[in-house]
């Protein structure tokens, strides 16, 4: 057992930081330091960038413009890319629509997608959740009935990350109806600009425009766009979540994040005390650093562990990835509201190119609607209680 | 990075698993209490024959050269049995002060005996008025010619009633809370002027109340620099605190075991109350402390041996807070969901619940540990 990372992990590791620095341009660097939300065409420009240097998709297989690098490696690039802090690539491609179909698609899928979501030349997003369907995944009621070569699609789903900007929607709809839920269900790749498809805004808490209504009526789609069989689109679905919750710790960004809170709360004066020397605010922000250092550690073992299982098993011991991650990315949101104090109050709605400058410090701004954004954490990706559920069922049997 | 253990790790792992398993389920545990040691003699020579008492030490001095990850794997087998042998106290504390601080000659002395299984040992360090600082000494050392005169008293030396000989740290120079000045002294049981008083602690093992009145320490027993040994204790008991880390989730995946084996067995309202998805949901809550303070653990392992001392500190803190409050989590809710029989003395888990209770108060709870870390600086940089 030797926990440290090897001299040639290391070395991998100063190199990705290197790059991160030098290539991530200083506009999204800046607005991802002040907790903005980077633009579409900063996640487009980016993603370019990564994929120019062969590194938009480490984790795919070496034909379709993985890396082959080991888990560890792959680990500490997403943790560089985090602490950065850059934007990660647009998750709805790259790790949920991507190894679905290069795993379950056919030849003509994968050379048809697959370049083309590394590239972030298509947007693509979820079409999973249902107003009747949360975590109840399977109850779902979109329907697909095949007519010759086409399915005609019907229903509405719901939650649609940036379903706004996207080109394709990926899409778990009922195909037979008469079977247990699970077992009619099918995974069809829809394009976003066929006709009977409108997407409405939802306006989160924060005032934010990410999540949308996706509503389907007699939308036709080639049967070609099916993945795999038809009525194994649960197996697909259970893949891709699997796959999910790998990532959802996201470990960098709560370290960048701390970071920014330590930095800030030393400015931030109470009298003639800066706020980090405040004993009881210090030793909050310390147990939140052990619970995420505890956290990495069991990332770690959980990364450590990956070369040795199943392809497409996932740990379930990731279900604790999902739950503590969650929860530390939440209590940095709250340290930062205590460190912004009385300027968390101001509303500035974001809109692009806004030029009026902010009521008080302009770091304080994003505090407030952060804290209100990521209260989804604990929700997406199976919320925090189906976590538990997994752990009951998958760890302790029973 | 490489979570797994060696082929000899392995080895050692199975060999301590199986001994445990033959020789240490509760019922004998709850005998060998009854000692007239309060442990037991039988069970500390089976540890001397697998060499678990050479494990620390170097080959020179008897020992395997073992590291922090062997002793590891030996505490969570110890803290899963609740094992009441002085290994703590004579191996990894008083083992560990001589190899890590004594002289070539003081080793070669004690070491192989220690090996052996001869010679048990103990480490006094807590005084009435000290708390958790190892800093804050008041106990004495006047120098007298070549030799030192001890004076003062020392509180919970943990199995100082059965120890042969006491490493004391005391006072040679400054006042009583300055970092210089302190030194180490190997003090013999039964000097002239050294008293004993043993009593049984909560969690059912020994400690001493020791007083030190005059007492004679020739230079031969001082260990290390006699005003600057406070940086080898911090040493020792930041590995002390990884072993009790180890210790701790033994005992606390012990009680997540039983706990969950008793809701899949205990029926109310006609089915096993484990149908109930609030008790499921706080067993996950439970296993989620246990692999986190697993994970801090294994990190505790790691830097135990790290050379930079801030940065052992910090991580040896970090540890000890994650432990301290996955260990209370884990220790009350495998009472509450155990019921009336968690309460009986007669049940092995709330003994391991009031180990787990007393290794947060040994060398710094959670919340002396958090402030530590917290006036440092932290884990992360800005």
């Amino acid at each position: 057992m030797d926990l440290r990372f090897t001299d040639e992990e290391l070395a991998f590791r100063d190199e990705v930081r290197e790059f991160f620095r030098t290539a991530l341009p200083d506009s999204i660097r800046r607005k991802m330091i002040e907790g903005h939300h980077p633009s579409k065409d900063d996640l487009v420009t980016w993603s370019r960038i990564l994929n120019a240097k062969g590194w938009a998709v480490p984790h795919w297989p070496v034909e379709w413009g993985g890396t082959g690098w080991s888990p560890v490696k792959q680990y500490i690039f997403r943790d560089e890319l985090q602490q950065a802090p850059a934007p990660e690539p647009l998750a709805f491609g790259v790790s949920m629509v991507g190894p679905v179909i290069y795993t379950f698609g056919n030849e003509d899928q994968k050379r048809r997608f697959l370049p083309r979501i590394a590239n972030l030349d298509d947007w693509w997003c979820q079409g999973f959740s249902e107003p009747g369907a949360g975590s109840d995944l399977a109850s779902l009621k979109t329907t697909a009935k095949r007519e010759g070569d086409v399915y005609i699609v019907n229903g509405q789903k719901t939650w649609t990350t940036l379903a706004q900007h996207a080109d394709w929607i990926f899409c778990l709809a009922r195909t037979d109806s008469a079977v247990k839920k699970q077992e009619g269900i099918s995974f069809l790749l829809i394009d976003m600009k066929t006709l009977g498809i409108t997407v409405r805004p939802i306006q989160t808490i924060d005032g934010g425009h990410e999540v949308n209504e996706v509503f389907f009526d007699d939308v036709r789609v080639p049967v070609e766009n099916l993945v795999g069989q038809e009525n194994k689109g649960w197996d697909y679905a259970k893949f891709l979540l699997g796959n999910e919750r790998v990532g959802i710790a996201r470990i960098g960004i709560s370290k960048a994040r701390l970071k920014r809170v330590r930095e800030l709360a030393s400015l931030e004066r109470i009298g003639d005390v800066p706020l980090i020397d405040v004993p009881r605010f210090r030793e909050k922000l310390a147990a939140v650093e052990v619970e995420l250092k505890a956290l990495e550690m069991t990332q770690l073992r959980v990364v450590a562990a990956e070369s040795r299982r199943e392809k497409g098993k996932p740990d379930p011991a990731s279900s604790i990835l999902k739950i503590k991650g969650s929860e530390i990315q939440q209590a940095t949101t709250e340290l930062l509201m205590e460190v912004v104090g009385p300027f968390a109050m101001p509303y500035h709605p974001e809109e692009e190119g806004r030029n009026e400058p902010t009521d008080g410090p302009d770091w304080a701004s994003t505090a407030a609607p952060t804290y209100f954004n990521w209260r989804k954490i604990s929700i997406y990706g199976g919320s925090n209680e189906i976590q538990k559920n997994i752990i009951a069922k998958a760890i302790l049997g029973f | 990075m490489d979570f797994d253990l060696s082929e000899e790790q392995r080895l050692l792992k199975d060999s301590v698993d199986r001994l445990m398993a033959d020789r240490y389920d509760f019922e004998r545990r709850q005998r060998y209490a009854k000692e007239p040691e309060g442990w037991s003699q039988a069970l500390w020579s089976a540890y001397a024959e697998l060499g678990l008492l050479a494990l620390p030490f170097d080959e020179a001095h008897g020992g395997f050269g073992g590291g922090p990850v062997e002793t590891m794997t030996i505490m969570e087998a110890f803290g899963r049995s609740l094992a009441l042998e002085p290994y703590l106290a004579t191996v990894i504390l008083g083992g560990g002060l001589l190899h890590h601080g004594g002289s070539e000659e003081q080793k070669t002395a004690y070491l192989p005996q220690v090996a052996a299984g001869d010679l048990r040992l103990a480490f006094a360090h807590t005084e009435r008025q000290s708390r958790y600082d190892l800093f804050d000494v008041g106990t004495t050392a006047q120098r007298d010619g070549g030799s030192f005169i001890l004076n003062g008293q020392k509180s919970v030396v943990l199995h100082g009633d059965t120890a042969d000989k006491i490493l004391v740290t005391a006072r040679v120079a400054g006042s009583r809370r300055d970092r210089e000045g302190i030194g180490l002294f190997l003090v013999d049981a039964n000097a002239p002027g050294v008293s004993c008083r043993g009593y049984p602690t909560q969690d059912g093992q020994r400690a001493a109340e020791v007083t030190l009145e005059s007492v004679r320490v020739d230079t031969g027993n001082v260990i290390g620099n006699p005003e600057g040994a406070l940086p080898v204790v911090e040493k020792v008991t930041d590995i002390a605190i990884a072993a009790l880390a180890a210790e701790a989730i033994g005992a606390m995946d012990e009680m997540l075991k039983l706990t969950v084996d008793y809701l899949k067995t205990r029926k109310q309202f006609n089915t096993t109350i484990g149908s109930f998805q609030v008790l499921q949901h706080r067993s996950s809550e439970m296993f989620i402390a246990v692999e986190q303070g697993r994970s801090m653990a294994m990190f505790a392992a790691m830097m135990a041996q790290e050379k930079n001392a801030e940065e052992r500190r910090k991580a040896i803190s970090a540890a000890k807070v994650q432990i301290g409050r996955s260990g209370r989590f884990v220790g009350q809710q495998a009472i509450q969901l155990h019921g009336g029989v968690g309460m009986t003395m007669e049940y092995k888990v709330g003994h391991l619940f009031k180990r787990v209770t007393m290794i947060d108060t040994l060398f710094g709870d959670a919340d002396h540990h958090l402030s530590k870390l917290a006036e440092t600086g932290g884990l992360i940089a800005a």
